[in-house]
């Protein structure tokens, strides 16, 4: 149903055709220059850090689907800690079937892991994709909050809140374990970029922002708005399930309690911060997800209080979160507002208009 | 038989308290517009006050009230002090603050209470009286109704024959109107926080018994259960709340006491994607209006 | 001695360009100012930043004497300004009698006070119980007057009355206005398009244009000058 008015066209040519590729032209040697800089650390690095190195990899696969969809594509969805998990558990239950039979089984857990929670995002995604604003925040909470019952209700297959523990093969050669497992977490994490870098780069990109700052618009313009929001869902599941595996892998088991409310939230905490729709905005949010709690256990450490140790890094993530949304003056539209802004030079170079004061996207 | 008006009483029992925590949401949401994602917390919160109150005294009546008195500091102290600041431009702002006083909220009870379950007793005894051999209502569960429908008295008093009432119906619905009749919309924006954050801790006092014990996290899924009441019954409508948390109660007990325990949050899950699919405004919506 | 309402080098807007430019404005107590002007002038700019709801960038707005600059929007009615809005405001959730209700609040009004609105408005009366949602809109036009009323003020900012009006109720509506001018000193300033009604009942006019205000000079000048006859 496009829409042939000369109007129409009009619009579509003067954004130029390319205008992801000015800005992520250097892109093309972005990939390659991060996965030396990661190889090098890997031998640098203490064990310990290099273990720090290989979670923010994994949580890099989520915090980069989260950033797309949420940043994008302007659906907040607060259950991608759900998804991790489901991503998690297909992972254990796929390695421990396949156990014993050499490293491809990784590739091919992980895979399985991916499938499933593109499955369950393409669920949830075409509910959510009719809702807005609170009803998909509720919706996705209710989500995270359910979603861990599953393993009481199933426990033969679950093993409920005890979870499973996963039958990994020790790494080839003499490859240290941390290392081996940093490398996988960033391959991951590296090809989750590339593959997302390359969608928002086309016109799936741009019907997403298209349908983030005006609905109606996007309809006229004979984009699928239905179809863009369940897309969108789904790429971020996919990558969330791929962070799970990553995740259960590294922790060598799965648990419901690995899985909580509170990582959804800190999923959104490190998007929020990081910079909305910015994929490089997803890096710094990882690096604040293995960060920020790890500072507070150095703290927790030097007193004795055990009772702070869980229990800080929520604080300081919660703190942190609403002082960020506090002082950005247009919230969470001017977090998001500034990556459109550089992503497409033309607009950059013109002088920029006064703060709009109708943020809220016409329905 | 039996057990069906056994699972029938128990669920309208706690569909009362799903009925209040919806109503305190539902007016929040006619306040506000807004959907306070940080209510579950701020119940558990004065819960916690409350229940220091009861074993520090003995006295639950008093526990009770400290937490209502201490949802309505909370309450004001939330919409002043946070919420005010915040940028109205669109909703999802509110939602992700109140997210992130969530996070704090609950952190700071695991720090100052620690993380492992404690006792919530109840105030009466919870065992079922028999009529004719078949088991009905407890004490508490009549406590419970009594309680909610007070309160639910209450609030209608106060919105339809009261000044501040009206005041307060005036500041919701026309603000700018309000302002120029000399209403002080933003005192009467933070009393309707104060009053909804208490009857939330009501409802928080009310349901804690009943589960697992007093916990950070223990209200979280009361709130996607009363959320989804409010939802059922339509976020505009008072009556809706009470009459979607009844239904919320009614189902989880059926399929609790039928299904298993465990299934219950998955049936709370269904209905929610089933209302929203369906009659996001509600059942009792006249339109089918999909957005916030 | 002092004008009611005195208003010297008035300047707002909504961010980015202003829409009201330096305005100077008076209106003497028992007084109908008719502020006319086509749309987009700005007028209902001036109703909104003489009662608050728009802070000014420049200028002073003195109200008997008293600084308005700084007084919240929520104390205007206290200083006996009330202000009826674009679109009346009725809040149509309320029934009319709450809505009037709500206009004497701040005062403390009886139901004496109500009792004589409702005397003076008679549609109303008939209406009490009614959700201000099922009024015509001469209906809820009285319903606005008589709610600004009830809080006894001494300005009253009314803005374009007429709109949606048939003739023969705007016409109602115009000698309500001289009535309540004669009988209790009140003072009007009354944005209209409807020039010939406003001017029927004004003792003075200005004219806005783009945001600057011009004065017509008083009486029957004002017809002339204005509308050629």
């Amino acid at each position: 149903m496009t829409d042939r008015r000369p109007e129409m066209t009009a619009v579509r040519e003067r954004v130029p055709p390319r205008v992801g590729e000015a800005v992520r032209g250097q892109g093309r040697l972005w990939i390659p220059a991060a996965a030396a800089l990661i190889l090098a650390l890997t031998y640098v690095l203490p064990p310990f850090r290099t273990y720090q190195l290989a979670t923010v990899g994994a949580y890099l696969c989520v915090t980069a689907g989260l950033t797309v969809l949420t940043g994008l594509n302007g659906q907040l969805s607060l259950g991608h800690g759900a998804l991790m998990a489901t991503g998690g558990y297909t992972f254990a239950l796929a390695q421990n079937a396949l156990a014993g039979r050499g490293q491809w089984t990784l590739a091919v857990s992980a895979a399985a892991a991916v499938v499933v929670s593109t499955a369950v995002g393409a669920v949830v995604g075409l509910a959510a994709a009719r809702l807005r604003g609170p009803y998909l925040a509720g919706l996705t909470l209710a989500v995270a909050v359910v979603v861990p019952s599953i393993t009481s209700t199933f426990d033969g297959t679950f093993n409920s809140d005890q979870g499973l523990s996963i039958a990994l093969d020790p790494p080839p050669g003499v490859i240290p374990v941390e290392r081996w497992q940093a490398w996988l977490c960033w391959a991951g994490a590296l090809i989750t970029l590339r593959l997302l870098a390359n969608l928002i780069r086309g016109r799936f990109g741009r019907n997403l922002r298209a349908v983030r700052d005006d609905e109606a618009a996007a309809r006229l313009a004979g984009i699928s708005v239905a179809r863009t929001q369940v897309m969108a869902f789904v790429v971020s599941a996919a990558c969330a399930g791929l962070g799970g595996a990553l995740f259960a892998m590294l922790a060598q088991s799965v648990s419901p309690g690995a899985f909580p409310l509170a990582l959804s939230l800190f999923l959104l905490v490190a998007v929020v911060i990081g910079g909305l729709g910015r994929l490089t905005g997803a890096v710094w949010g990882a690096l604040l997800l293995v960060a920020l709690p790890a500072l507070a256990n150095s703290v927790t450490d030097r007193i004795d209080a055990p009772r702070l140790e869980g229990n800080l890094p929520l604080a300081l993530f919660g703190v942190v979160l609403i002082v960020v949304m506090l002082a950005a003056p247009g919230g969470i539209a001017s977090l998001s507002r500034r990556v459109r802004d550089e992503t497409h030079p033309d607009r950059a170079s013109r002088p920029r208009p006064s703060r709009r004061l109708f943020r809220q996207r016409r329905r | 038989m039996d057990r069906f008006v056994f699972l029938t009483f128990d669920g309208l029992s706690r569909g009362a308290v799903y009925a209040a925590f919806a109503l305190a949401l539902v007016l929040i949401w006619r306040a506000a517009r807004i959907v306070n994602f940080a209510q579950g917390a701020m119940a558990v919160a004065t819960a916690y006050a409350g229940y220091s109150v009861v074993s520090a005294t003995g006295s639950y009546w008093l526990g009770c009230a400290v937490a209502l008195a201490a949802g309505l500091v909370l309450g004001a102290a939330v919409e002043r002090l946070v919420m005010r600041f915040v940028d109205h431009s669109s909703p999802l702002n509110q939602v992700v603050v109140a997210l992130g006083l969530v996070l704090v909220i609950q952190a700071v009870l695991g720090m100052i209470y620690g993380n492992e379950y404690r006792p919530a007793a109840a105030p009466v005894s919870r065992e079922a009286f028999t009529v004719g051999g078949v088991a009905l209502l407890s004490r508490f569960d009549l406590f419970v109704f009594g309680s909610v429908a007070a309160v639910v008295g209450l609030l209608l008093l106060l919105f339809t024959r009261t000044e501040v009432g009206l005041r307060m119906r005036a500041a919701a619905f026309a603000p700018d109107v309000s302002r120029l009749l000399g209403v002080n919309v933003g005192g009467m924006l933070t009393l309707g926080w104060a009053l909804a954050a208490a009857v939330g801790s009501l409802a928080g006092m009310l349901v804690l018994p009943t589960e697992l014990g007093l916990h950070p996290n223990a209200m979280d899924l009361v709130f996607v259960s009363s959320f989804t009441a409010a939802v059922v019954g339509g976020l505009d409508s008072p009556v809706g709340a009470v009459a979607g948390g009844l239904l919320v109660g009614l189902l989880l007990s059926y399929v609790s006491g039928y299904l298993g325990a465990t299934v219950a949050p998955m049936a709370v899950l269904i209905l929610l994607v089933v209302v929203l699919l369906g009659r996001p405004g509600g059942l009792f919506a006249k339109s089918t209006a999909r957005t916030a | 001695m002092t004008a009611l309402l005195e208003v010297a080098g008035l300047t707002a807007g909504y961010g980015g360009a202003p829409v009201l430019h330096a305005v100077d404005l008076t209106v003497e107590a028992g007084t109908i100012v008719a502020v006319l002007g086509a749309n987009g002038a700005g007028k209902t700019t001036l109703l909104r930043t003489l009662s608050g709801l728009l802070r000014p960038t420049a200028g002073r707005v003195m109200l008997a004497g008293l600084d308005l600059r700084g007084v919240r929007v929520e104390q205007m009615v206290r200083h006996g300004l009330a202000h009826v809005p674009e679109g009346r405001g009725v809040i149509t959730e309320l029934t009319v009698d709450e809505n009037l209700r709500l206009g004497g609040l701040w005062r403390g009004a009886t139901k004496g006070d109500l009792a004589e609105v409702y005397d003076l408005f008679e549609p109303l009366a008939r209406r009490k119980k009614q959700p201000g949602q099922q009024l015509s809109g001469g209906e809820r036009q009285l319903l606005a007057l008589g709610r600004a009323l009830v809080a006894r003020p001494r300005l009253l900012l009314l803005d374009e009355p007429s709109l949606g009006l048939a003739p023969k109720v705007t016409a109602q509506i115009m000698g309500l206005l001289r009535t309540l001018r004669d009988s209790t000193g009140l003072a009007v300033l009354l944005v209209e398009q409807n020039a010939r009604s406003a001017l029927s009942i004004a003792d003075a006019g200005v004219v806005m244009t783009l945001g600057r205000l011009e004065p017509i000079s008083a009486g029957d000048d004002l017809r002339h000058a204005y509308l050629g006859f």
